[in-house]
């Protein structure tokens, strides 16, 4: 679902966007400096799960929003994997039109108030931003503006739901309420299918509310997104895993034409290195949804937790990020990540790495576990780690850590949290044996269609992509309801 | 939605609870087990189906009180509902006409063995039984497991109730007399190690059903894994069963009891508080 550049022009042509260019000049505009979104100070936000960045005042959004050129091409909608009309919302926020400026951002997004937290805009919208493209200075702040909007929307009381076309009485299925799933939900709602959302879990948002910790994204934001949707009709079955509880044929025969798998990539990896079944050795998964999911550091609930005093992180993602920083507010005296490359090669966020620094979390890069030793209970306390060296570029470009012999060294922990990637959970290709997998376990779909090698379902997100971002997942739930409602139009007319 | 029908104690802490769960009970084989949660701020635990009765569109759980989250679910009564209910998850019992198989239960093991048994039976196996609990007012669900045996061997490690001793008194006595094709063994950790042990002796093929410590119980958090022939596996999706010569029991042993002190506090304020209500 390509916006066209004709469209774009069009609506870039309305007397109102118009007006509001003539108000300053172009000059005056790059002339402002780029706001600076206020954070709630490292050693106070450690002391709870309060939302790290506070947003913008409406006076910062506008002021904001007046260094966005509104540009003939806009380059930064290429940037964004479900193509928000990103220049129009901001002219709504210069213009003070914040509520117009939410409802554009869902025309095309499911999700704005989580995508304004949790994308990398520095490496998407933000990255294609004609002042950082073409001036060298830093691009508009897009996903403070986003976030902003969404924001405002949520507070004012007055949330939009999106238009919703009449009911077709076409019965589609998703499988997964993530970011992928809900993104489809929303655009299959739009165009009139009666859908409904599976979820194995007892709650709706997938990696958003398991995952994703509060100091990141409230569960309470998630909450309200998912709340839109339902408004807009779609249904939601939690504890319902398709291809247990039902099979997809079960499906069928209930009257299910269109099937969307966004199951995520479920199994944590472990690294099979001596004494890494030792307790207080989880995965990143596992810490995450027992503090996020289950609320297990809450007295008044009945999961337990465990989290040491001093906690070793294993890996440089974001995952890993979100997991020394909950160990640090969970009141780890140390909180480290261990990672064999170096902070160059660290996949996660540029801000998320930042905050961490702040909050006290020490980085260990170069460095990789080797082995684990317990106490007689069975208890991890101490870990063997080993140096690290950069040696040539692998096949991911980067450059390979290579051990450094006789580098070997102690540390005491209590807590490890290995967080170094997932695998595609198998539970629905398992059930269907005619459903064409890769040998990493992902689904196999065709490119542009989403399209799986069972014509009525599609699929996106970690269960094709293997480990990947929000916002990509989202792109693929939207671009796979454009391609799943062709098929069905299609079957339909033929 | 998954409310409860009947209850019945089989003893002081042993319930069983017969629950409205349509679909599960349609989809479920021998061998699955559901994760069931009580409560908004309860937690999620594996429980192994010990029967279900897919017209009535109903499963059959039996809980032993050992910690808050089983006393909450036992606590329930007829007509509550439990918030949660997923399943079935795991791989089913492979069930094949084998010749002569020894089913061994130990305590609330029992109920999810009942189904292996029956299946066994149903597939033309001749089932040898072995029931065991530490006392007579702990064994559980004899006459059905008898349905569907050829013959029941009840051990009580007090000899209040068939033979005095412990499983694997029988299985070494039953191995020497006959000829063994396959064992299946259901129960604590310890005695599902033994009894694994004790069949090793015998090369006879065992299979045990493991009950680890979960959270999702999809495959997603790992919590459950255990080292089976050097590797690790997860019991929520590679198992519940495995080949119980293979498994790593003293590291599961070990796992098992990572929360205990927490859990034994949280049990014992749970108790407090129930006391004083």
């Amino acid at each position: 679902m390509t916006v066209t550049k004709e469209f774009l022009k069009a609506e870039r042509e309305q007397s109102w966007r118009v007006d509001i260019r003539a108000l300053m000049k172009n000059k005056e505009r790059t002339g402002l400096t780029r706001v600076h979104m206020g954070e709630v100070a490292a050693d106070e936000r450690v002391k709870s799960n309060i939302e790290v960045n506070s947003g913008l005042t409406k006076e910062e959004a506008m002021a904001e929003a007046q260094r966005c050129l509104d540009c003939p091409d806009p380059t930064c909608i290429s940037g964004c994997p479900v193509e928000i009309n990103i220049p129009k919302f901001i002219k709504y926020i210069e213009k003070g039109e914040v509520l117009e400026a939410a409802s554009v951002l869902k025309e095309t997004s499911a999700l704005p108030a989580v995508c304004g937290r949790v994308c990398p805009q520095e490496k998407q919208c933000e990255a294609k931003c004609f002042y950082w493209l073409k001036m060298k200075k830093e691009p508009v702040a897009i996903g403070h503006l986003e976030r902003f909007a969404a924001d405002f929307e949520r507070e004012s009381g007055q949330m939009a739901v999106p238009k919703v076309a009449e009911g077709n009485g076409i019965k589609v299925a998703v499988i997964g309420s993530g970011p992928a799933g809900l993104t489809f939900a929303g655009d299959m709602a739009k165009l009139g299918y009666d859908v409904t959302v599976f979820e194995a879990l007892h709650e709706i948002g997938g990696v958003l509310k398991y995952g994703i910790p509060e100091f990141r994204l409230p569960n309470s934001i998630v909450d309200v997104e998912i709340e839109v949707l339902r408004k807009m009709g779609v249904k939601f079955e939690m504890n319902f895993i398709v291809g247990r509880t039902a099979s997809i044929d079960d499906l069928k025969e209930e009257g299910f034409q269109g099937f969307f798998t966004g199951s995520g990539a479920g199994l944590p990896r472990f690294m099979n290195i001596p004494g890494e079944n030792y307790i207080g050795i989880l995965s990143s998964n596992e810490y995450l949804t027992r503090i996020n999911l289950m609320d297990a550091a809450n007295p008044l609930t009945d999961t337990p937790i465990v989290s040491g005093k001093s906690v070793a992180v294993i890996g440089g993602g974001n995952t890993a990020m979100d997991s020394v920083r909950t160990a640090k507010r969970l009141g780890a005296d140390r909180a480290m990540i261990i990672y064999r490359r170096s902070m160059e090669e660290m996949p996660a966020r540029v801000e998320e790495i930042k905050h961490a620094e702040e909050e006290g979390i020490e980085f260990m890069t170069l460095t990789n576990p080797i082995e684990y030793y317990a106490d007689e209970t069975g208890r991890v306390n101490r870990m063997k780690v080993q140096k690290m060296e950069l040696g040539e570029p692998d096949s991911s470009g980067r450059r390979r850590p290579v051990p450094m012999e006789g580098s070997e060294y102690m540390i005491d922990v209590d807590t490890v949290v290995v967080s170094v990637g997932v695998s595609p959970n198998p539970l629905i290709p398992s059930s269907l044996p005619q459903l064409e997998t890769t040998k990493w376990g992902t689904i196999v779909v065709d490119e542009e269609k989403l399209q799986s090698s069972i014509p009525e379902m599609f699929a996106g997100g970690d269960i094709v992509r293997g480990g990947a971002t929000v916002i990509l997942a989202m792109g693929d739930g939207r671009n796979a309801a454009a391609s799943m409602h062709n098929y069905l139009q299609e079957k339909l007319n033929a | 939605m998954n409310k409860i029908i009947e209850k019945e104690f089989f003893s002081e802490n042993v319930v069983r609870l017969e629950i409205e769960a349509p679909r599960i009970a349609k989809a479920r084989r021998a061998g699955h087990f559901v994760i069931v949660k009580v409560g908004e701020t309860g937690e999620r635990i594996p429980l192994t189906i010990a029967s279900a009765n897919a017209e009535k569109g109903t499963i059959t759980l039996v809980i032993q009180r050992v910690g808050v989250s089983s006393r909450r679910i036992a606590d329930l009564n007829v007509g509550d509902e439990l918030t949660d209910l997923v399943g079935p998850l795991g791989e089913a019992t492979h069930i094949e006409n084998f010749g002569t198989v020894l089913a061994c239960g130990g305590g609330v093991g029992v109920a999810p063995l009942l189904p292996i048994v029956e299946a066994l039976k149903k597939a033309g196996n001749k089932v040898i039984t072995v029931i065991a609990a530490r006392t007579k007012d702990l064994i559980i669900l004899e006459d059905q497991v008898r349905e569907y045996s050829d013959e029941v061997i009840v051990m009580t490690d007090d000899g209040s109730y068939g033979e005095k001793g412990l499983v694997t008194d029988a299985m070494e006595k039953v191995m020497q007399r006959e000829n063994v094709d396959l064992s299946v063994v259901i129960g604590p950790a310890v005695m599902m190690k033994f009894a694994a042990l004790c069949t090793k002796k015998y090369d006879v093929k065992t299979y045990a059903s493991l009950n680890t410590i979960m959270v999702d119980g999809t495959g997603m958090c790992g919590a459950c894994r255990i080292t089976v022939g050097g590797k690790t596996k997860f019991v929520c999706v590679d198992g519940p069963e495995f080949d119980a010569h293979q498994v790593d029991f003293d590291e599961m042993l070990l796992r098992l009891n990572g929360y205990k002190n927490i859990e034994k506090e949280a049990e014992r304020e749970y108790l407090d508080k129930k006391e004083k209500n």
